[in-house]
C-alpha cells in the first residue's frame, strides 16, 4: 500500500489502483455525511478534484493522486457515507483507476514513511 | 493578534481530550473524542454539558427598566420576577445588534449576551443606562437534554419544579448558583451561572453522572440549527429586522402599534410598519433533497436552470437527529412551505423544499 501527502492510500489490484483515505484523514474529517463520487469513465489528471466528502463540519475534496481513468466507484458510500469513518481502509474505498503509467506509484510513501509524515 | 481568552473550564476541557479552537476571542472546545455526531445525539437522548462561559453576563438595576425598553423592543416592565425572556438590541434602521436573554430577579435584571457582541453590547448599555455591572467571576454552563432535569436535581432538587424560562437561585458548596430553565438546543434543560471558585468542581460533579457528557460548539451549532434557532452574525445581523428574521414573536403586544408602550425603541418605525404589513423577505427553513448539505453562503434560485437568485443560505449543514441536510435562508415572503427552490452547490443546482421550523420538535417544559 502507498500513501500520498494528501492522506490518500493506494492499493494495486491487478492492473487497477484502488484509492481511499487514511484512518488519520477520516479522524480529522469527523463524521462523514455525504460523498460525491466521479463518473466511471472520467479521464483525470493528477491533482484534479474528483470527489467531495462532506462531514458534519465542512466539505473537503479528494484529488486524483495520479493520471488515469476512473473505471469504478464505490456506490456503497452514497448510501452509507459513515463507512468512511467506520472502515476507511477497506469498505470505504472511493474509486478504482486505470493508470497511464504504473511507475507513478513509486513517488509515494510506504506505510512507515506515512506514519513518520503524520508524526 | 490579541491573546485568546480562556474560560474557568479550559484545563478541564483539555483533560477531557477536547479539540480547542478560537471562537469569538475565546479558546473553546469544538468537540470531544466522542465526535460531533455522537455528541449531538447524546444531547437529544440524555444530557449534554456545554461550557458557554464565553457569553457575556451583565447585571442591570431594576431602575433601568425604562432605559432598557428604549434599546430592546420587548416587554421588560411586564416581565415577572423569576422569569426570563428572549430579547434583541435593535439599531435605528431596525436591524439587529444582538440577541440576548433577560431575566428578572428580585432586585436586578440579569442579561446574557453573545460572546462576539459582548463588548459592543456592554458599551451600548453603558452609553444609555446607569450602573451596568459586567460579571467576570462566574462561569456559565448549559445542561441540555431529556435527562438534564434528573441530573441537575441530584445536586439541587428544587430545579425539578422550574418551568421553561423560570429563573432561580440555588446553593451549592456554600456558593450561590443562578439557574434558568432554558438553553439553545431545542431540548429541555438549564443554564447555570456558577461562581469561578466552584466552576470546575460543579462541572465535574455533573460530568461524573452517567447520563452527562461534555459537548462542544460543533454539536451546539447543529442542535440549535435543528431547533430553528438563530445564530447571531449568520441568521440575523444588523441588515436583518426582527420581522425578516422571523423572530417578531419576541416583540410583545404592549410594544406594538396600539400597545400601552408602543414603539420607543431604535428602528421602531420600520419594525412596527413591517409588523403591520409584512417584510419583503423572511428567514425560512429549507430541506435539501438528497444528502448533499447546503451550507452558509449557498445561493438559492427559483429555477433549476437560469431563473433568478432569490436568497442565500445563512446556516446549513447536516442535522444528525433529522438524519438529513437542513438549512435556513432569507427568501421572498411570497414563498410558502412546500415550495421547491434550488441551491447552487459546487456549480450544480440541487432542489430543496421550503420547510417549517423547527426541524426537530422542541421539548421545553412549559
Amino acid at each position: 500500500m502507498k500513501f500520498t501527502e494528501e492522506h490518500e492510500w493506494l492499493r494495486v489490484e491487478g492492473d487497477l489502483v484502488v484509492v481511499g483515505i487514511t484512518e488519520h484523514a477520516s479522524e480529522q474529517l469527523g463524521d462523514v455525511v455525504f460523498v460525491e463520487l466521479p463518473e466511471p469513465g472520467t479521464q483525470v489528471a493528477k491533482g484534479d478534484e474528483i470527489c467531495v466528502i462532506e462531514s458534519v463540519k465542512a466539505a473537503s475534496d479528494i484529488s486524483a493522486p495520479v493520471d488515469g481513468e476512473i473505471v469504478e466507484v464505490n456506490d456503497a458510500l452514497a448510501d452509507n457515507p459513515a463507512l468512511v469513518n467506520e472502515d476507511p481502509l477497506e469498505g470505504a474505498w472511493f474509486f478504482k483507476m486505470k493508470l497511464e503509467d504504473m511507475d507513478q506509484l513509486d513517488a509515494f510513501m510506504d506505510e512507515d514513511e506515512y506514519k513518520d509524515f503524520i508524526g | 493578534m490579541t491573546e485568546l481568552l480562556r474560560t474557568d473550564l479550559y484545563d478541564l476541557h483539555v483533560s477531557l481530550g477536547a479539540k480547542m479552537v478560537p471562537f469569538a476571542g475565546w479558546e473553546m472546545p469544538v468537540q470531544y473524542p466522542m465526535g460531533v455526531m455522537k455528541e449531538h445525539l447524546h444531547t437529544r437522548a440524555e444530557a449534554g454539558l456545554f461550557d458557554v462561559s464565553h457569553m457575556g453576563q451583565v447585571i442591570v438595576p431594576l431602575s433601568a427598566i425604562d432605559a432598557l425598553e428604549a434599546l430592546i423592543p420587548v416587554d421588560i416592565a411586564g416581565l415577572k420576577e423569576g422569569r426570563q425572556r428572549y430579547g434583541i438590541f435593535t439599531n435605528e434602521a431596525g436591524g439587529i445588534l444582538d440577541d440576548l436573554m433577560i431575566a428578572r430577579k428580585s432586585d436586578h435584571l440579569f442579561l446574557v449576551v453573545n460572546a462576539a457582541c459582548a463588548e459592543a453590547d456592554i458599551a451600548h448599555l453603558q452609553a444609555h443606562l446607569p450602573e451596568v455591572t459586567v460579571i467576570r467571576d462566574r462561569a456559565l454552563i448549559a445542561l441540555q437534554g431529556p435527562k438534564a432535569e434528573a441530573a441537575l436535581a441530584r445536586l439541587m432538587p428544587a430545579v425539578a419544579g422550574m418551568r421553561f424560562m423560570d429563573v432561580a437561585e440555588a446553593g451549592w458548596q456554600g456558593q450561590t448558583l443562578w439557574i434558568s430553565r432554558s438553553g439553545y438546543t431545542g431540548e429541555d434543560g438549564y443554564e447555570i451561572s456558577v461562581p469561578s471558585a466552584v466552576a470546575v468542581a460543579f462541572t465535574q460533579a455533573l460530568l461524573d453522572m452517567d447520563e452527562v457528557a461534555p459537548i462542544g460548539l460543533g454539536a451546539r451549532d447543529s442542535l440549535r440549527l435543528e431547533a430553528g434557532l438563530c445564530l447571531y452574525g449568520h441568521d440575523i445581523d444588523t441588515t436583518t429586522t426582527p420581522v425578516e428574521g422571523d423572530i417578531a414573536w419576541a416583540i410583545q403586544k404592549v410594544r406594538r402599534k396600539g400597545g400601552a408602550r408602543e414603539g420607543g425603541f431604535p428602528g421602531a418605525e420600520r419594525i412596527l410598519s413591517q409588523l403591520d404589513s409584512g417584510a419583503d423577505r423572511r428567514r425560512m427553513g429549507l430541506r435539501p433533497e438528497g444528502r448533499a448539505p447546503m451550507r452558509e453562503g449557498v445561493e438559492i434560485f427559483d429555477a433549476a436552470e437560469g431563473g433568478t437568485m432569490i436568497g442565500t443560505i445563512t446556516s446549513g449543514g447536516f442535522g444528525p437527529s433529522v438524519g438529513a441536510p437542513i438549512a435556513m435562508a432569507y427568501l421572498p415572503s411570497s414563498f410558502r412551505e412546500g415550495d421547491t427552490v434550488w441551491g447552487e452547490v459546487r456549480g450544480k443546482r440541487l432542489p430543496a423544499t421550503v420547510s417549517a421550523m423547527p426541524f426537530q420538535a422542541q421539548t421545553y417544559k412549559r
